[in-house]
């Protein structure tokens, strides 16, 4: 792995730091983003983690392109040495796997979809060798998910499974993204879920829906009183399926402002996960239901 | 004291000068698109220079005052009116109480900036007032402005003398065709050389798909790509990469076919490689183009965009002190 380094206008230096996802260029990407947020910069006004880069906006009239492109080089060595451990949180995500509002609008779009004879599930399980839509909703909710970046539009997290590679899930993008995605869908694109913040349009393929509120910018939700974003780059994220009854129970509860996702705070070291990503993952199953 | 909207043309929206800070949460910062005019309206009408007002694309909004205010509309040239008076654009003016303020047809460009004494105080929402109604934030109650509404205004403390106006040599339009200067970088290396020098030499058409998010681009040749395996999860068409952020003002070119520049509400990040991006001296005279206008892009280096940053900046300069 060796950034790469460029100019993205007179405003921002973008640094790759891998052409491909790995959850080893993510770690450099948000360790990289908190050595330059610790670094306090005179005149940098955007910080922003990606999957596998990221970008710095700084104002050229208070620092130099040039002396901004050295300050980022400096730091990049520094947080080259960090241990690659991340005390972060584990949040439990319901969701409802083949709803029937993403599937009203995966129909309506369907002349954009490579096979428009299955659904989206069906085709997503089908070329990743699943038999079964139930198998691959077992592997999808299966393992546990990393929040690689959250953008796009409004506080939408990308999100990496954490299992070895020839574990992962692939499917490409709609071939042409559709102009509307229900609100709280739950998509997949190249290697990467998403949930959808919010209504609008987007390319990811849709598996379900999610009654859990993670963007209010009116901030009535009890849990994002403080802040209207839920996710950030770092969280760890449990799929969990569940039915009709319990999606309704779940609206219900956010409606009268009593939904609160489970949420627990968990060490997460790299170099454990790498070494043993089952048992890594089956502790923090144990911390996220206290077993 | 309050203005009525009476109509909101086809899309107005309250802006200030953005909301800078929250980009890695896919919350841009927003603001005018046309700075520079906003700027100079609410310096026209004695107001600070980041003070919401109205930023109205190709149709002028109708509004009733409730109270006398000096107005100044700046950027495209829509013609405003009071009560079908003929008024200047980048000239301050009074419309009284009672009074209705509206425009005529678009002579040129394609965004007024209508700044009214006192500014207009909706709520702020993250430090700005400016609407992004993607992310339902700012503006009214999260969306543009729609006939009915009420617009709340501040003070005005500030004298201005009716009839102060910006010299013709300080207004900046798009020439024709219009020249974006932009710096090679970001995914530029994907391109071939043929396709690299194509993307200078073409002259481009704004496409219809053109708002505050980005503005697309027709008519030059498709772009080649160097051919490469693809590296993992960034999917299999040659113009896409690893999810990555988005600079304000990058050209990404989804299969190498149609350009989009992101402007003030940009999405912040995606899966299509950006061949480089537009200077920030040049993101203003996009917000004033026109669908079906001609524009060419132009190479230039660092040192090239710092120069003409600061030659903007002096232009601003120079509005402030003729307006002081």
């Amino acid at each position: 792995m060796s950034s790469r380094y460029t100019f993205g206008g007179d405003e921002h230096i973008f640094v790759e730091v891998d052409e491909e996802m790995s959850l080893e260029a993510f770690f450099v990407s948000l360790s990289m983003t908190n050595a330059v947020r610790n670094a306090n910069i005179k005149g940098v006004t955007e910080i922003c983690p990606a999957n596998a880069s990221f970008q710095i906006k700084f104002d050229p009239d208070v620092i130099h392109p040039n002396d901004m492109m050295k300050e980022l080089k400096r730091l990049e060595a520094e947080a080259e040495q960090g241990d690659n451990v991340l005390e972060t949180r584990i949040v439990e995500v319901p969701v409802y796997y083949q709803d029937p509002w993403t599937h009203d609008t995966l129909m309506r779009f369907r002349e954009r979809h490579q096979d428009p004879s299955a659904t989206d599930i069906e085709y997503a399980a089908s070329i990743n060798g699943y038999d079964s839509v139930e198998k691959f909703i077992d592997a999808h909710s299966g393992a546990p998910w990393f929040v690689s970046m959250v953008g796009f539009v409004s506080g939408l997290p990308f999100l990496y499974q954490m299992v070895d590679r020839s574990r992962q899930i692939q499917v490409p993008k709609y071939l042409s993204p559709r102009t509307d995605t229900p609100r709280q869908t739950v998509g997949y694109g190249g290697s990467f879920s998403c949930i959808y913040s919010v209504r609008g349009a987007g390319g990811y393929q849709m598996f379900g829906i999610t009654p859990m509120p993670i963007y209010d910018p009116e901030q009535s939700v009890p849990y994002l009183k403080d802040f209207l974003v839920f996710f950030k780059p770092g969280d760890i994220v449990k799929f969990k399926p569940i039915n009709r009854e319990e999606y309704d129970a779940a609206i219900a509860q956010v409606q009268a402002g009593e939904f609160m996702p489970r949420t627990k705070n968990v060490r997460f070291s790299l170099s454990e996960f790498n070494a043993d990503m089952d048992g890594t993952n089956a502790k923090l199953m144990e911390a996220l239901y206290d077993r | 004291m309050t203005v009525n909207v009476i109509s909101a043309g086809i899309a107005t929206t309250i802006q200030d000068l953005g909301r800078p800070g929250y980009y890695h949460l896919g919350i841009p910062m927003g603001g005018a698109m046309d700075r520079l005019a906003l700027k100079t309206a609410n310096l026209l009408v004695g107001n600070d220079e980041g003070a919401a007002g109205l930023e109205s694309v190709f149709v002028g909004p109708e509004l009733e005052f409730t109270q006398d205010a000096t107005v100044a509309v700046c950027g495209a040239e829509l013609p405003p009116k009071v009560d079908g008076e003929p008024r200047d654009t980048w000239t301050a003016f009074t419309v009284k109480a009672g009074q209705v303020l509206s425009f005529d047809f678009l002579k040129s460009g394609a965004r007024i900036y209508i700044a009214i004494s006192g500014g207009i105080t909706t709520p702020m929402y993250l430090g700005s007032r400016s609407t992004y109604a993607i992310g339902a934030l700012g503006g009214v109650n999260g969306r543009p402005v729609q006939p009915g509404d009420s617009l709340p205004l501040g003070t005005s403390s500030k004298m201005v003398k009716d009839g102060l106006s910006v010299p013709k040599a300080l207004r900046r339009g798009p020439s024709n065709p219009a020249e974006l200067r932009v710096l090679p970088g970001l995914y530029w290396h994907r391109l071939t050389e043929q396709a690299q020098s194509n993307f200078f030499e073409d002259t481009w058409k704004v496409a219809n798909e053109a708002d505050r998010m980005g503005y697309r681009f027709q008519g030059g040749r498709k772009l080649e790509f160097v051919e490469r395996k693809q590296p993992f999860s960034a999917g299999a068409d040659p113009s896409n990469i690893t999810d990555a952020c988005y600079p304000y003002g990058s050209i990404q070119v989804p299969s190498g076919s149609e350009p989009i520049v992101l402007h003030r509400d940009a999405v912040s990040g995606g899966g299509y490689f950006m061949l480089g991006t537009v200077i920030s001296a040049d993101m203003d005279l996009i917000g004033q183009l026109q669908p079906n206008m001609s524009v060419r892009f132009v190479k230039v280096n660092m040192e090239t965009a710092l120069a003409a940053r600061k030659e903007q900046a002096a232009i601003m300069d120079e509005i402030r002190e003729v307006l002081s």
